[in-house]
């Protein structure tokens, strides 16, 4: 198992050996110049040139390449042109917003979820299925900045239960901040989680060995909890794993409006102001993100399914 | 006195294009520690009616309509609600299905499996479940059991796994095992290996067992009396070598003629031309009639012919067909 682990690990080598190369030259053809930006419109040419010089803007595009794959490699990710700062400290700062966002969406949807899905196949064909799968093609289809403002309107201003956004002092305090933006990612979370666990828990109903369970004289509820669940639940895994990697890096909108410190209002930030190490080192850590939560969701699996060999 | 006793079952499965009875009013007896044989075709019943017993149905939309299913002791397991039925599962009637991959958790350790039925019928704890469920693949004869007690199912080979299914339906020694089919997924070798282990075991306990099976070689091997079953219902019935050696409906004739290799017959096949009737809206007579060399304008029309016994038969020996021998040797 850990062998296999390391294996994995290894393999991440060349992938992101690639993705520094992509993500550095796609960013070399975006327009605008990131010198006259962190200068200011009244710069002077000399001041411009001397800023570039700074920054290794003047120098050919692989010795640039080379120095970002250094500052990769040092973990910096490189230095922020408008904050001054190395990028893997802005990261430091903001992620454990963004990280909170994923792990509170993802139990908010699993709680709307779990009970749903059961329900919806407990039923299946019937009204009330139907009903159940109408109400999340409508949350599914909802613009989640649509829906953010519905929330704030309706939960935060007029009934008064949250704050409007930002983020408070502590773990307790941010529980009720971060509820509203973890709602609104969890949402979509959970209508996913919801057809999938449905769809999986009426294939298993159907198996065989469910069969073997009721003939042994468990009851409705063991069956269901020792049986069809953990078997339903694998499924699950996969389709949470993908969200998460999603999450991370494309909760923009939600961070915004709810005025969330996060890594995606970090990236539209520097996106504006032209702080090109930034969205490059950015780019670059979201997919070593990825691939760790892929790592992760493949370990949970293998954990979950013995039939299933991390390799 | 029989352990089982069926009447007049009839079960109905909803399908989109109608109500279809799979069992229409079959009625037979196990006695205590027989080994009772249901054979014919695919989709004649034979599942069904077997399934109606302890009513699973692996989730499709069936229902028992109507008859009794009378267990000895422990009263008519037709009309008994779910929680009722679920003391009567595992303990008094066990069931052994057909594909023994299948029919595993596939996430579940062996040992695990075998212990839950012990721990819900019995005061155990998990550590004394686990003992029994070692001894118990001890007498089904799997090699190294200790460490299968850990292993998952498809870490087994096809044969280990009917073994373990089979320690899982002995393991409250019940009065009455159901085995659906319960070679057919297995390879030839295997196969007679797991009969001969389920009769031998079961011989020991004194457990009856109903087996369903196409294979009518299997039964003439080791079952005591048999039902042959077709569209519904049971065509004839009574001790296997009297259904085998002097079959009287012509439907078990025709099944014996279309089987290869039998003793004392010549070789050639002669299978039975025509379909099963559709269990929807079945032909009015005798079902088999559409298909039968022998039927006369009588045998298509009024109710489907009752089971009777016929002169000079063996004790027990029934058998639908109105016709009588003149008519069979006539044709």
């Amino acid at each position: 198992m850990i062998l296999a682990i390391l294996k994995r690990l290894l393999m991440l080598v060349p992938v992101l050996i690639g993705i520094t190369v992509i993500s550095f030259l796609l960013l070399q053809i975006m327009p605008g110049d990131p010198a006259s930006r962190a200068m200011g419109t009244r710069a002077s040419a000399e001041e411009l040139q001397a800023m570039r010089e700074l920054w290794g803007l003047d120098k050919p595009i692989w010795v640039q390449y080379l120095y970002f794959l250094r500052d990769c490699l040092t973990g910096s990710f490189g230095v922020s042109i408008f904050h001054k700062k190395p990028i893997i400290d802005l990261v430091a700062e903001r992620l454990p917003f963004t990280l909170a966002i994923v792990g509170y969406s993802t139990v908010i949807a699993l709680v709307i979820a779990l009970p749903f899905a059961i329900l919806a196949a407990a039923n299946r064909g019937r009204m009330l299925d139907n009903l159940i799968r109408q109400i999340f093609v409508v949350v599914i289809a909802m613009p989640p900045f649509w829906l953010c403002y519905v929330l704030i309107i309706w939960l935060a201003l007029r009934m008064g239960w949250f704050s409007t956004g930002g983020i408070g002092d502590g773990f307790v305090a941010n529980l009720g901040r971060l509820f509203l933006p973890s709602l609104v990612v969890g949402l979509s979370t959970a209508a996913l989680v919801q057809q999938s666990l449905r769809a999986a828990l009426i294939d298993t109903m159907k198996a065989d060995y469910i069969d073997t369970a009721r003939a042994k004289g468990l009851r409705g509820h063991e069956v269901f909890l020792r049986h069809v669940l953990p078997n339903s639940l694998i499924s699950t895994i996969s389709i949470i794993g993908v969200r998460v990697s999603w999450i991370i890096g494309g909760t923009v909108v939600v961070e915004k409006i709810f005025s969330v410190p996060g890594l995606g209002s970090l990236l539209i930030d520097a996106i504006v102001s032209r702080d090109l190490p930034v969205i490059r080192g950015l780019t670059v850590f979201f997919a070593i993100m990825v691939v760790i939560v892929n790592l992760i969701t493949d370990i949970c699996y293998a954990l979950a399914d013995p039939r299933v060999r991390l390799e | 006195m029989s352990l089982l006793s069926i009447r007049d079952l009839v079960t109905e499965f909803e399908s989109p294009s109608g109500t279809a009875r799979a069992v229409d009013g079959v009625s037979f007896d196990v006695a205590p520690g027989e080994i009772f044989g249901i054979v014919g075709e695919s989709g004649c019943g034979k599942s069904a009616t077997c399934r109606s017993i302890l009513r699973l149905f692996g989730g499709a939309p069936a229902r028992i309509a109507g008859g009794r299913i009378l267990l000895d002791g422990a009263g008519d397991l037709a009309a008994m609600r779910e929680r009722e039925l679920a003391q009567v599962r595992g303990r008094d009637v066990a069931f052994i299905f057909q594909d023994p991959l299948t029919a595993l958790n596939p996430t579940m350790r062996i040992g695990r499996q075998i212990g839950e039925v012990i721990r819900r019928h019995r005061d155990v704890t998990r550590a004394e479940a686990r003992d029994a469920a070692l001894q118990l693949l001890r007498d089904v004869h799997v090699t190294s059991p200790e460490r299968r007690l850990d292993a998952y199912p498809h870490e087994l080979s096809g044969g280990l796994r009917q073994r373990v299914v089979i320690a899982m339906a002995l393991a409250l020694r019940p009065r009455l095992i159901i085995a659906d089919e319960p070679t057919t997924a297995l390879d030839v070798t295997v196969q007679d290996q797991i009969l001969r282990l389920l009769k031998e075991r079961c011989d020991s306990l004194g457990t009856s067992i109903i087996l369903i099976t196409h294979d009518l070689g299997v039964v003439s091997q080791i079952c005591d009396r048999m039902a042959v079953m077709y569209a519904g219902r049971v065509v004839e019935t009574g001790a296997v070598r009297e259904v085998l050696d002097a079959p009287s409906h012509p439907y078990t004739r025709a099944l014996l003629a279309a089987l290869p290799g039998q003793v004392g017959r010549d070789s050639e096949l002669v299978p039975i031309g025509g379909a099963p009737p559709s269990l929807i809206d079945p032909p009015p007579g005798c079902r088999f009639a559409p298909r039968c060399v022998f039927a006369q304008p009588q045998c298509r029309i009024g109710a489907p012919p009752a089971l009777r016994a016929r002169a000079g038969a063996g004790e027990g020996h029934l058998d639908a067909c109105i016709l009588n021998e003149v008519c069979h040797a006539a044709a």
